[in-house]
């Protein structure tokens, strides 16, 4: 049924039976944990006006985690703008992420470097791109040869607000008439900034897929070690050449929709609460220390958390400017004589402000 | 021979598409029945469905597919069916496709074109005969090019394939079947570049696409008056070739410019805005428009007057002479 939940780590730290080994639960917890302080640095910093906006993804660690990290490296992997947890796990130097929302840049990483694109702030957006770099795949011929090493697939990240986008909407259309190497994995955190997910739907996001004629599972968003099998599961499928998937990760966005946002004015402070004794790194700490992982890993992993601080602190504030010329120089890869002359202009009149700063 | 401007696209596309494995054609009815004007009439046969791509019935489902194809390293290029049905797809091309090489800081190319047929005088319904491309030319990040004969056609497709920036490629319906000879061996002008197409030395005529051929005439009428006018092809719509417009100008003095869509802030005002702005003092009379007027396009029964024709182009170029 595409209503039910798939759960296998209960909020009490349970874990049904499953193939992960400790190590590999030992690693998602660090991974949790990395991303948790990257956001709360990230907020940290925007409270000091270093920078000037940031979406958190508070709550929503164990599903970017766990998608992030069933992705293969030549898998490639088209996010939103909250995917902060997922460019970790990718390896994108978590100090690049911070560049969009200082103002120094309007992207800040090559997506090529590590498959990862760019943040798309319009909501939507990316599930076409993803489509066609799934369409690239089937082209190239890397789906379904059985070659580990060679079939790909494309991970999307969407919210629920975009399931009511026309694009997304398209975007399924086209994965399933092709039968595209593809995973839609939707975080349902349930708000599309003040708007309920009731709003958008009347149906469980993962029931969507049927009608477009592929499949839809539903994924306890806060239990990163299925959300990390579902996805791992639906990629392999699509790598293997059977089609596409949309996961809906049942979640919450426990922060406001950004800094800039006052979630005091559209919903109840106790349901967030409650959302919180569900909180996906809590969880996976009670089932480590039940099951014997000692104080010397949760040290180490505290360690590594004030390496990463100190990191984006310092990382963040050296963040160069953009130079005057930058976005002339990048707008087209041939410059007309025309935008040449606006930016000769351009740069005379910034370099005569620098000489007289009256 | 002599060869219609829809058989020389044709033939440009199957030239780069032998030539590039990479590049592919992507839009609504192109394969089997080789798009509703024929312009890629057989291509789906000699190239595969992989590579000439009937596609769901979403504009923006084309251009955003188009996108990530280019980002998984291929050259697509789309075919929107009609002017009209263009604006599906706008916010793809404006928020992402025109953007992402600014955003990635020039680490992303999107080598992708979007050929749409434009312009009226067919007697067609409604969202059939519309001049969008001011749209785009607004839009920083967008090449935009119209060719106005067959032998623009064949080489500017050519050339936008080729070109690592996104192209809009505005083909004007009205000229489709009209035949011109065309010379496959010629190295053409540089795709950014206007290009003089009857040389005069009393007046200059700024057109581009299904007007090109209507501002000849124009060009052959006034010459009965004893009058010389010089008539450039635009080309490039974005980026606009100042240096050809100016150094006509300033041997002309008078300047008139036309185009279907409607006046303002359309590409006239943009021409005439800059000509004023550089050349001023070369002027011996005011800069005219001649456009679509500032009215969504009307019924076809009235296509005929409302259009820019020989006539009111003339008109314009009479005004000019009386200063």
């Amino acid at each position: 049924m595409a209503d039910e939940l798939f759960t296998v780590l209960s909020p009490d730290g349970m874990l049904a039976d499953t193939d992960v080994d400790v190590d590999n639960l030992r690693s998602m917890y660090t991974d949790m944990v990395m991303a948790r302080r990257l956001d709360t640095e990230a907020i940290a910093l925007q409270r000091q006006g270093e920078l000037g906006l940031w979406p958190s993804a508070l709550g929503q660690e164990a599903a970017q985690v766990g998608a992030g990290r069933a992705a293969k490296a030549i898998d490639f992997i088209f996010p939103t703008y909250r995917e902060h947890g997922v460019a970790w796990c990718k390896g994108v130097d978590p100090v690049s992420l911070l560049g969009l929302f200082r103002g120094t840049t309007l992207g800040g990483w090559d997506p090529s470097a590590d498959n990862f694109a760019l943040y798309t702030l319009v909501i939507g957006a990316q599930t076409l791109h993803a489509v066609g770099y799934a369409m690239g795949i089937v082209r190239d011929g890397d789906v379904g040869t059985g070659d580990q090493d060679r079939d790909r697939a494309v991970l999307v990240f969407l919210g629920d607000g975009a399931l009511s986008e026309g694009e997304t909407n398209e975007a399924f259309v086209w994965a399933a008439a092709q039968n595209l190497p593809i995973v839609f994995f939707c975080q349902n955190n349930q708000w599309a900034i003040s708007a309920p997910y009731s709003v958008q739907s009347r149906v469980p996001v993962a029931q969507r897929a049927q009608g477009f004629g592929f499949r839809g599972v539903r994924v306890d968003g806060n239990d990163v070690v299925a959300s990390h099998a579902v996805t791992r599961e639906a990629l392999e499928h699509a790598r293997a050449g059977n089609g596409p998937t949309l996961i809906e990760a049942f979640t919450y966005r426990r922060n406001p929709h950004t800094t800039s946002d006052d979630d005091g004015r559209y919903r109840e402070e106790a349901i967030t609460e409650d959302w919180t004794t569900l909180d996906p790194i809590e969880r996976l700490r009670k089932h480590l220390r039940a099951t014997g992982t000692g104080e010397e890993f949760f040290a180490g992993v505290l360690a590594q958390e004030a390496e990463l601080s100190e990191r984006l602190r310092a990382g963040c504030r050296a963040l160069p400017d953009p130079e005057p010329s930058s976005s002339f120089v990048h707008t087209y890869a041939e410059m007309s004589a025309d935008l040449e002359r606006q930016m000769n202009g351009h740069l005379e009149y910034v370099a005569a402000g620098k000489e007289d700063p009256a | 021979m002599s060869t219609a401007m829809a058989h020389a696209l044709n033939e440009g596309l199957r030239s780069v598409m032998e030539e590039d494995n990479k590049v592919l054609l992507i839009g609504e009815d192109i394969g089997r029945l080789g798009g509703v004007f024929r312009v890629t009439d057989g291509l789906q046969k000699d190239f595969g469905d992989l590579r000439v791509v009937d596609s769901p019935l979403g504009e923006a489902g084309i251009v955003g597919s188009a996108i990530g194809l280019a980002m998984a390293g291929y050259r697509p290029v789309c075919e929107i069916q009609f002017d009209g049905f263009v604006f599906p797809a706008m916010n793809q091309i404006i928020t992402q496709l025109a953007k992402y090489r600014h955003r990635s800081e020039g680490r992303v190319t999107l080598p992708v074109v979007i050929r749409i047929p434009v312009g009226g005088g067919i007697g067609a319904i409604e969202h059939h005969s519309e001049s969008p491309e001011a749209y785009f030319a607004h839009t920083a990040g967008l090449r935009v090019v119209s060719p106005s004969s067959a032998q623009e056609a064949y080489d500017l497709i050519r050339m936008s394939v080729r070109s690592d920036d996104p192209v809009i490629f505005l083909e004007p319906k009205h000229s489709y079947w009209l035949k011109g000879d065309v010379d496959r061996s010629s190295s053409p002008a540089p795709i950014g570049t206007a290009k003089i197409v009857h040389s005069g030395d009393d007046l200059t005529l700024v057109a581009y696409g299904a007007l090109v051929p209507t501002a000849l005439k124009v060009a052959a009428a006034a010459a009965e008056d004893g009058r010389s006018v010089e008539v450039i092809d635009l080309r490039s719509l974005s980026p606009i070739d100042d240096a050809t417009i100016f150094a006509s100008v300033e041997r002309t003095g008078r300047l008139v410019v036309a185009h279907e869509a409607s006046q303002t802030a359309g590409l006239g005002a943009e021409i005439v805005a800059r000509v004023q702005d550089e050349i001023f003092y070369s002027l011996e009379a005011p800069a005219i428009r001649v456009t679509g007027y500032d009215t969504p396009y009307p019924p076809s029964r009235l296509e005929g007057d409302w259009l820019p024709g020989l006539d009111r182009i003339l008109d314009a170029v009479d005004r000019s002479f009386t200063y």
